[in-house]
């Protein structure tokens, strides 16, 4: 497993270096953007006194100068600490946690749903080519793929929580039930449902059209009709010859799209009051809450960093002639 | 009640005229209408929006909106004020204001516990007005401006002595102007940083349970409550709900029951009231009393001249405003103060829709169209808080170009405004602020000179200076005589209508929209940020 130490010790160190210049961007534009975390306060609070606004900025330790700051964040980061949250009187690290959780739910099921999906109905409508069930795969995927998200997610809660009354509209889980175990999973799960459907449908149609192309070119390649020649089954054909090598644009593109998945949760837990760390990031743009918001872009880019990692180790168990090098 | 189609909610009223020591009398009238309209019932847990989520819930240190709203429930202060800002008891259960008006006098409740069960004296009273907030509150400096000393004469009686009759000083007791807070945890520590800040402990009928961040704060019943046998309500649930179209499908579906402020865009509320499980109240924001207008730089030409300022309200249509853009919410202004709170005359010029008028004045001005017939360019920086907003700007920009102004909107998020605004690298914006019942607290910081500070909010941004209406604001604020003040704020008024230092668009009425099972929703002046302590749920 040498080589794979080797990969592994090399990836971490450009990540690294990665993450620091990400980190250095990140503050200088976030500064960059007029108005500070002390005037919000007071005109959230509706009132300006000079002396209150002149308190907040030295709590804050918005008085130091910037370069000042900015080295004093970038050595804590390295160090594993991510700063404090004045606004909500929190260390950030711990607000980070507290809603990281959620997210990671919403994204990753959102994900697999999207990939699982995608693959399936790509699958079906390349190996039904030019047919109906084509037809209608297609228009399905188009349809989603040209959906605004937000508007999707309030049809969605119109139809089954309005209307039907099947599905609850917002929110993490139930106040007030206090369930547990298997209870509060399926409570839980039954808010995901919808969350889910909206983030992952626009993905879903990607991979779905991704995937059909992907498979109707290798369906004509020698090695294909080889195998057919020599009389292997026509759904182990699919699965053993054509999948295996017709995914591996998949993979690339849905290792590109973890980045996305993360942006666009963001909409969906604003829509469905999902309380994870896209709305936290929002919020704390609109409130010019510095410390949480580049503590959500540090943990964020990690997160994509190391799904870029783990998807190339993915590629090698897909295509074994691709080495890790 | 200038439109139609909102209603009253049931409710005593307890409007008396006498200022002084009416003791408990208010709450006794206030509990009986109650009684006679149903018989409350204990139990269940009320589920209310919350949003913007509050940063704490320490109401001596933030008093947002959302912070009141939660907080209102676990602090009290030593008044409470009913519809007509007439004050009734809370922690102070009589109070006399001696015939100078000088002397303020408040008995206090006996028997009451803070939430761990510490007893509350006039000592916490004492430090909450001398030491704590004048540290941390943003309007502490000018309510407590005329304060020479807070004395405590024995556990139950507080005594405030002026320098200077100060009719207003009574109006300066809400909970969200003066919650008080507990000196056993905060005396001698950093208020900012005492470790008990994710702890509110208060005095009042809800007691802190859990927040879940980004989802729900629980506030739960306080057993020992020293009212007895309230409150009615089990809990409160105060969840956030980040969009305005969800909040208000969670209305419409019924799984939340309240929203207040401007957490339902105006333009869903004629749809949400047709719903037969959902009410419409818009009383209880009497001392919030908000006025929206047009803000003005006055260090850009031609925005200096008053000729301007009032072609510019010639040409609005203001009741257009009101009905298609705020949906039948809120009265047209005739000026600086709102109608609803005290000291307000109608005895001014009225501003009639003339937009030929707005052209006149212009002309007069010496003004001349250029070759799109546009006599003046101006800059409109959009007030970024939502859609109703955003809709308001781009009539104003319609409506100025059609006499001749053309508008460029230049949008940018609350915090890019905020900066803008407090610096004065404006020409045209919008803007709410909130009066708080009295002239001397929320509308003479707009209009006097001395208030011309550059970086500061919700100052005199607009750079207007009239030296007569100082010193009418500054005679009035002192003055104890109620004729004489009434006199000297006519005049201030006449004045500011006259030259127009901004253009007063809109009373605003705020929909609190409420489930119908919910009964006594609001049932003073800072409505959804009282108690909740008489509060009920029928099931």
């Amino acid at each position: 497993m040498a080589w794979l130490s080797l990969f592994l010790v090399r990836r971490l160190l450009k990540a690294a270096g990665i993450l620091f210049v990400i980190v250095l961007i990140n503050f200088a534009l976030i500064r960059a953007a007029p108005g500070d975390p002390a005037t919000v306060m007071a005109g959230e609070a509706g009132a300006g006194d000079a002396e209150y606004v002149e308190r907040l900025r030295e709590r804050f330790g918005l008085n130091e100068p910037l370069h000042t700051q900015m080295f004093v964040y970038v050595t804590n980061v390295f160090q594993g600490d991510l700063g404090f949250s004045y606004r909500q009187n929190q260390p950030v690290m711990g607000l980070i946690l507290e809603r990281l959780p959620a997210t990671l739910l919403l994204t990753v099921t959102a994900f697999v749903f999207a990939l699982a999906m995608g693959i399936l109905l790509g699958t079906l409508a390349a190996a039904n080519v030019g047919r109906w069930s084509d037809t209608a795969i297609t228009t399905l995927a188009l349809i989603s793929y040209a959906t605004p998200l937000f508007w999707l997610g309030l049809m969605l809660i119109l139809l089954f929580s309005v209307q039907l009354g099947w599905l609850p509209s917002f929110g993490y889980e139930s106040t007030g039930r206090d369930y547990e175990g298997l209870a509060r999973a399926l409570d839980v799960g039954r808010h995901l449902v919808l969350p889910v459907l909206t983030l992952g449908l626009f993905y879903m149609a990607v991979y779905t059209r991704l995937a059909r192309s992907s498979i109707l070119e290798v369906h004509e390649m020698d090695f294909v009709k080889t195998a057919r020649s020599k009389g292997v089954s026509e759904r182990n054909v699919m699965v053993r010859h054509i999948l295996r090598n017709a995914l591996l644009p998949v993979i690339t593109f849905a290792g590109f799209q973890a980045g996305h998945l993360i942006g666009g949760s963001i909409l969906v837990e604003t829509v469905f009051a999902w309380p994870g760390i896209g709305r936290l990031a929002f919020d704390a743009l609109i409130q010019r809450d510095y410390q949480v918001l580049l503590g959500v872009f540090v943990v964020t880019s990690v997160l994509v960093l190391a799904f870029n990692i783990v998807t190339d180790l993915i590629y090698t168990l897909i295509d074994p002639r691709i080495e890790v090098s | 009640m200038t439109s139609k189609h909102m209603r009253r909610a049931a409710h005593g009223s307890a409007g008396t005229g006498a200022s002084a020591t009416i003791g408990g009398l208010a709450a006794l009238v206030l509990a009986t209408g109650g009684a006679m309209a149903d018989e409350p019932q204990h139990g269940g847990t009320l589920n209310v929006i919350l949003d913007p989520e509050p940063p704490m819930l320490i109401l001596g240190i933030n008093q947002q909106a959302p912070t009141q709203k939660v907080a209102g429930k676990i602090y009290e202060s030593l008044l409470r004020y009913d519809f007509d800002l007439e004050p009734m008891p809370s922690l102070a259960r009589e109070w006399d204001i001696s015939d100078d008006g000088m002397t303020y006098t408040f008995h206090l409740q006996e028997g009451v516990t803070w939430h761990d069960g510490e007893p509350f004296t006039a000592h916490d009273v004492v430090f909450t007005a001398t030491e704590f907030l004048p540290e941390t509150h943003p309007r502490a400096g000018s309510n407590f401006r005329h304060v020479e000393s807070v004395e405590a004469p024995d556990d139950h009686t507080v005594v405030f002595e002026l320098d200077t009759p100060y009719p207003a000083f009574i109006l300066a007791f809400e909970v969200a102007s003066f919650p008080i807070m507990p000196a056993h945890i905060y005396e001698g520590t950093d208020f900012n940083d005492n470790e008990m800040n994710d702890q509110p402990i208060g005095t009042g009928p809800f007691v802190f349970d859990s927040w879940s961040r980004g989802d729900v704060i629980r506030l739960a019943r306080n057993d020992d409550y020293w009212q007895e046998g309230l409150p009615y309500l089990d809990g409160i649930n105060f969840r956030m709900v980040p969009d305005a179209a969800s909040r208000a499908l969670a209305l419409e579906s019924g799984d939340l029951d309240m929203s207040s402020f401007n957490n339902i865009e105006p333009f869903d509320v004629p749809r949400l009231e047709e719903l037969p499980h959902l009410e419409v109240i818009t009383d209880g924001y009497e001392i919030a009393a908000p006025l929206a207008w047009i803000e003005i730089n006055h260090r850009v030409e031609p925005l200096d001249d008053p000729r301007f300022r009032q072609a510019m309200l010639y040409a609005l249509d203001r009741e257009f405003i009101r009905d298609n853009i705020f949906m039948g919410l809120g009265r047209i202004p005739t000026g600086p103060i709102n109608s609803v709170t005290v000291e307000y005359s109608d005895n001014v010029h009225i501003y009639e829709h003339d937009p030929e008028r707005a052209v006149e004045l212009m002309e007069e001005m010496g003004l001349e169209p250029d070759d799109d017939g546009n006599y003046a360019e101006v800059e409109l920086l959009p007030l970024p808080y939502g859609e109703t907003f955003t809709r308001l700007s781009e009539y104003i920009s319609e409506t100025l170009g059609d006499v001749g102004i053309d508008v460029t909107l230049r949008s940018t998020d609350s915090a890019g405004w905020a900066d803008r605004v407090a610096n004065w690298n404006y020409e045209l914006t919008k803007n709410f602020v909130y009066q708080y019942g009295d002239p001397a607290l929320g509308v003479s910081r707009t209009y006097v000179c001395d208030n011309i500070r550059e970086g500061v909010l919700f100052s005199n941004t607009m750079g207007y200076c009239n030296e007569r209406v100082d010193e009418l604001f500054a005679a009035a604020a002192t003055e104890n005589d109620p004729d004489e003040r009434a006199a000297m704020y006519e005049e201030v008024q006449q004045i500011l209508v006259d030259e127009l230092p901004v253009i007063w668009l809109l009373e605003m009425e705020f929909p609190t929209i409420v489930n119908t099972r919910v009964q006594n929703a609001t049932t003073t002046a800072i409505g959804v940020a009282d108690t909740f302590a008489d509060t009920w749920i029928r099931e």
